[in-house]
């Protein structure tokens, strides 16, 4: 993405809480009607993040430009960005209806197009009828459904959303998500999405930065990050990962290679492999890019083992495999599709089996 | 779950212990009350018989109007003063990072930790020293300074009491401080508010001894007790005040009491 | 920009109140402090700075001895104060279930009402004809009014220890109340019996509240004026009816403000050890 076609766009901004830096030179831009979500631990910056674009925290240096306008200077209250909170900081004192339309004040509406405008959020959020109840008769869902209404009433540029699906349980979560990427959709607003979740984050975003000590660690799509993960923190952030020491081959012909331990020398595409012959790398496998199987495959490169631990888990099965020259043993995730692979997940500790896997499933990482 | 768990089973001699203890608490009060109704001069048992006419010759006397409208306007000053100034202080202490925080609210609740007598002989040091004679304003500066720890301390658990988010929503959604404050910020502490204005004006109408070194030729209703307390022919006339008094107190303050507690623990 | 300003912002809108205790506190300190410097000479203040009125506070035992008693007298209300409200906040902390609310208003309620006539109340029921007196001659069991109840230390800490309950119960409600249950559970669990629970678990957990409570019942007492002056009689006389004096009828301000100064000293002295000791004693205990 250039930064042309950026309509939030974040440079070189930095935040001091007194000596302590939140956020560490962030600059990226976030394109209109994109949902992007910035994922990380608690403490790594993404909440100050996302309470700087709605301007609840100033810049320390730096700037942000929401549709190409500078935003140092503009109050909370005068910006066109609105947030969905955390706790949703539903007014007690205010029924649905008056919660909804608390932004409307200033634009001095006729009371029925006012009224109008709240039944088509009410209708939007599901929640149609609910305008007389008083906040404190509201589960959380509907807390959550509120509070977005309340935003969208307001037609902003963009949405900002702090955790807004971590106070729900699991399955009204899961609900949840579907909901709001539809919404997002449908209204077309540029989202701002803060989670720890990396789950959520996933299933929602178009585009995540993954965030860590105020800095941003990789910027990408889901796939992106889960298939080309930067570094072994990413790696390990996002789904779970195989690391094996290695070290680049490069005989001066057209292939490559890498020779990584227990799993002996793996051919890689030249292109792939930026390093001189010689340097030490890591290498990275998702445990479901293995197949696992009883007998010798023909397919290479494969490699023996023994099951230390298996676990059957319904639609799949994990297994802790042993190989030789590696401390740690190999996880592995294979999907129980035939009557063989639901034998293997019955089997026992110290059966031998054999793992093969494609080329061009690894990532090379630098060494640690 | 059973209604009472292990820990919290009912404990009898406790129970008993705790009835007696209100008892204990409640009844030399009662007295009061009690010999003002009685149709005698002593207050001895056993009590001889019903009477009003001391109140109804309480009705008759101008310096007890004169007092308790002296006290009432010492009262409602103190009472919306230091509630104004206690809601300020709430917010700036619960809505701004202030650097040495817990030091300023030490310093704010001083006053509850030393002696009245000190307050007022320092207050009346300082008064005679800057040349300001002794007045009805004196009095109401010493409460003020007596008033403010306790309209912090009803007020602080009301702004600390609501999500900051809620200010932040409203600031969101486009409301300037200003009117964040009306729209949400004071519908939120305004059963504070109220409680606050009540206990300050029940502490500054019951206050004695500030008023004792600050009154000046005005005095407050305690002062005039405390003149009257040394005549024993007074004494029904005072205990038929005191009475009025007592009652007008304990329905204030519980009204405040339960204001200012209400939603703010709602499994209570 | 708008944010780095929040810290002067916040003290912006804490000035009037501030201010006003800066004038109300500080200032008729420095100048108490000053003038405890001065001496009286004839009606007129002698404004050369000296430390004589301490002196005559060190050297006369008069001084010594009325701020022992008031010291002893408050000492004695606290902690009967203290032992008497516990079992009440306890009580209300573990064992009312509903109606808290109204068990705490109930409790405070007295404490707001006036002081003075709540001590005017127990001049009536303490007094040579006043309530027992008259009603234990009534009822038979006495031919004399007693002579003791009234004017005496006894009657002083009587009506002290009454008229602060609140303000013990208060503070050591919170504490108890603050305490986890699951950790009640947690020691019977590991085999304590109720009396065991209580003096390694409860008791060390609501420490800070009685902490709180003896300064908030101690200190303002210790400097009690109108107690000791409607009760106390010649022995129950304490320290503030001696500063009284000084300002009153005695017109030796100096002085006055001479005991009010080391009156402040003391308090923060004690209340120093107090602290100190009872640290000590929680580290020894954990």
């Amino acid at each position: 993405m250039t930064s042309s076609d950026a309509y939030i766009s974040i440079r070189n901004v930095d935040k001091y809480f007194g000596t302590f830096q939140a956020i560490d030179d962030i600059s990226m831009d976030i394109a209109e009607g994109e949902f992007f979500s910035l994922l990380g631990a608690s403490g790594c910056g993404k909440t100050t993040l996302l309470r700087m674009l709605a301007g609840f925290e100033s810049c320390s240096s730096g700037e942000i430009y929401i549709d190409g306008q500078p935003t140092s200077d503009i109050p909370p209250h005068r910006r066109e960005v609105n947030m969905v909170f955390q706790s949703y900081a539903i007014f007690p004192h205010l029924n649905v209806a008056d919660n909804i339309a608390y932004g409307l004040r200033k634009q001095k509406l006729p009371r029925a197009k006012r009224q109008e405008m709240i039944d088509e959020m009410l209708d939007l959020i599901a929640l149609p009828g609910y305008g007389k109840r008083r906040a404190n008769e509201l589960s959380g869902g509907q807390r959550q459904r509120i509070a977005l209404a309340r935003a969208l009433i307001l037609r902003p540029k963009v949405l900002l959303l702090d955790e807004p699906l971590g106070a729900l349980d699991k399955q009204l979560r899961e609900q949840m998500q579907l909901e709001l990427r539809a919404l997002q959709r449908q209204v077309g607003i540029t989202f701002v999405f803060v989670t720890h979740d990396q789950e959520e984050a996933m299933t929602l975003s178009d585009r995540i930065a993954v965030m860590a000590g105020g800095r941003v660690l990789q910027l990408d799509t889901p796939l992106g990050l889960y298939e080309n993960p930067k570094s072994r923190d990413i790696a390990n952030f996002i789904g779970n990962m195989n690391f094996f020491r290695g070290v680049v081959r490069r005989d001066g012909s057209r292939e490559g290679a890498i020779d990584v331990e227990g799993l002996g020398v793996i051919p890689v595409p030249l292109e792939q492999l930026t390093r001189p012959d010689g340097a030490p790398v890591q290498v990275a496998l998702r445990p479901e890019k293995f197949t696992i199987t009883p007998d010798e495959p023909e397919t290479a490169p494969r490699v023996a083992g023994k099951v230390r631990d298996s676990a059957y888990l319904g639609e799949r099965s994990h297994f802790y495999i042993e190989i030789p020259d590696k401390e740690e043993p190999v996880a592995v995730s294979s999907p129980n599709l035939t009557r063989n692979d639901r034998k293997l997940a019955e089997a026992r500790t110290g059966k031998p089996i054999w793992l093969s896997f494609s080329p061009e499933s690894i990532v090379i990482l630098d060494a640690e | 779950m059973s209604d009472t768990s292990y820990i919290k089973r009912p404990n009898r001699p406790l129970q008993v212990y705790a009835v007696i203890f209100l008892v204990v608490l409640y009844t030399p009060v009662l007295f009061i009350p009690l010999f003002s109704f009685n149709d005698s001069i002593y207050v001895t048992f056993p009590l001889t018989g019903f009477t009003t006419k001391w109140y109804a010759e309480l009705w008759t006397r101008a310096p007890v109007w004169n007092a308790l409208m002296n006290s009432v306007k010492v009262g409602l000053s103190v009472a919306v003063l230091s509630t104004l100034l206690g809601v300020v202080a709430a917010k700036a202490i619960t809505r701004h990072r202030l650097p040495g925080k817990s030091a300023v609210v030490t310093f704010i609740m001083m006053p509850l930790v030393i002696p009245g007598i000190i307050f007022g002989v320092a207050l009346l040091v300082l008064m005679s020293r800057m040349g300001v004679s002794l007045s009805l304003y004196t009095v109401s500066i010493g409460h003020l300074i007596v008033c403010l720890p306790f309209a912090v301390a009803t007020l602080l658990p009301r702004f600390e009491g609501f999500d900051p988010s809620m200010e932040e929503a409203s600031a969101d959604l486009g409301e300037n401080g200003w009117w964040t404050f009306w729209r949400v910020t004071m519908p939120m502490v305004f059963p504070g508010v109220v409680a606050s204005l009540m206990l300050t004006f029940t502490i500054s109408f019951d206050e004695f001894i500030m008023a004792f070194f600050l009154t000046g030729t005005d005095p407050t209703l305690p002062m005039y007790i405390w003149g009257q307390l040394r005549f024993p022919q007074e004494f029904p006339s005072i205990l038929a005040l005191a009475s009025l008094i007592l009652f007008v107190s304990f329905f204030m303050v519980f009204l405040a009491q339960w204001l200012g507690r209400r939603g703010l623990d709602e499994d209570i | 920009m708008l944010h780095r300003s929040d810290a002067l912002r916040g003290y912006l809108l804490m000035s009037p109140t501030l201010l006003i205790m800066l004038v109300g506190i500080v200032a008729p300190f420095v100048i108490l402090l000053t003038m405890s410097l001065w001496t009286r000479s004839g009606f007129e203040f002698d404004t050369t700075l000296t430390l004589a009125n301490y002196e005559r506070t060190w050297n006369e035992p008069i001084f010594g001895a009325l701020l022992k008693r008031s010291f002893w007298i408050s000492g004695v209300a606290t902690a009967a104060t203290v032992i008497l409200c516990y079992p009440m906040a306890y009580y209300v902390a573990f064992h009312v279930h509903r109606n808290k609310m109204m068990w705490i208003i109930l409790m405070t309620l007295p404490f707001w009402t006036s002081y003075l006539l709540r001590v005017f109340a127990w001049k009536v029921i303490l007094g040579y004809e006043g309530v027992v007196n008259s009603g234990l001659i009534a009822l038979g069991f006495i031919d004399e009014p007693l002579g003791f109840l009234l004017y005496s230390q006894e009657a002083v800490i009587i009506t002290l220890a009454h008229a602060w309950a609140a303000f013990a119960i208060l503070p050591m409600y919170v504490s108890l109340e603050k305490i986890d249950k699951s950790l009640l559970e947690a020691a019977t669990d590991l085999g304590d019996g109720p009396a065991a629970r209580f003096l390694r678990v409860t008791l060390p957990l609501s420490m800070p509240g009685i902490i709180a409570a003896c300064f908030l019942i101690f200190i303002p007492t210790t400097g009690d004026y109108i107690t000791p002056a409607l009760l106390g009689g010649p022995d129950g006389v304490m320290i503030g009816n001696f500063i009284q004096l000084q300002f009153g009828p005695a017109n030796n301000w100096p002085m006055g403000a001479t005991l009010a100064i080391i009156l402040m000293l003391w308090i923060a002295a004690i209340a120093a050890v107090f602290l100190f000791v009872t640290r000590l004693a929680a580290r020894r205990v954990a």
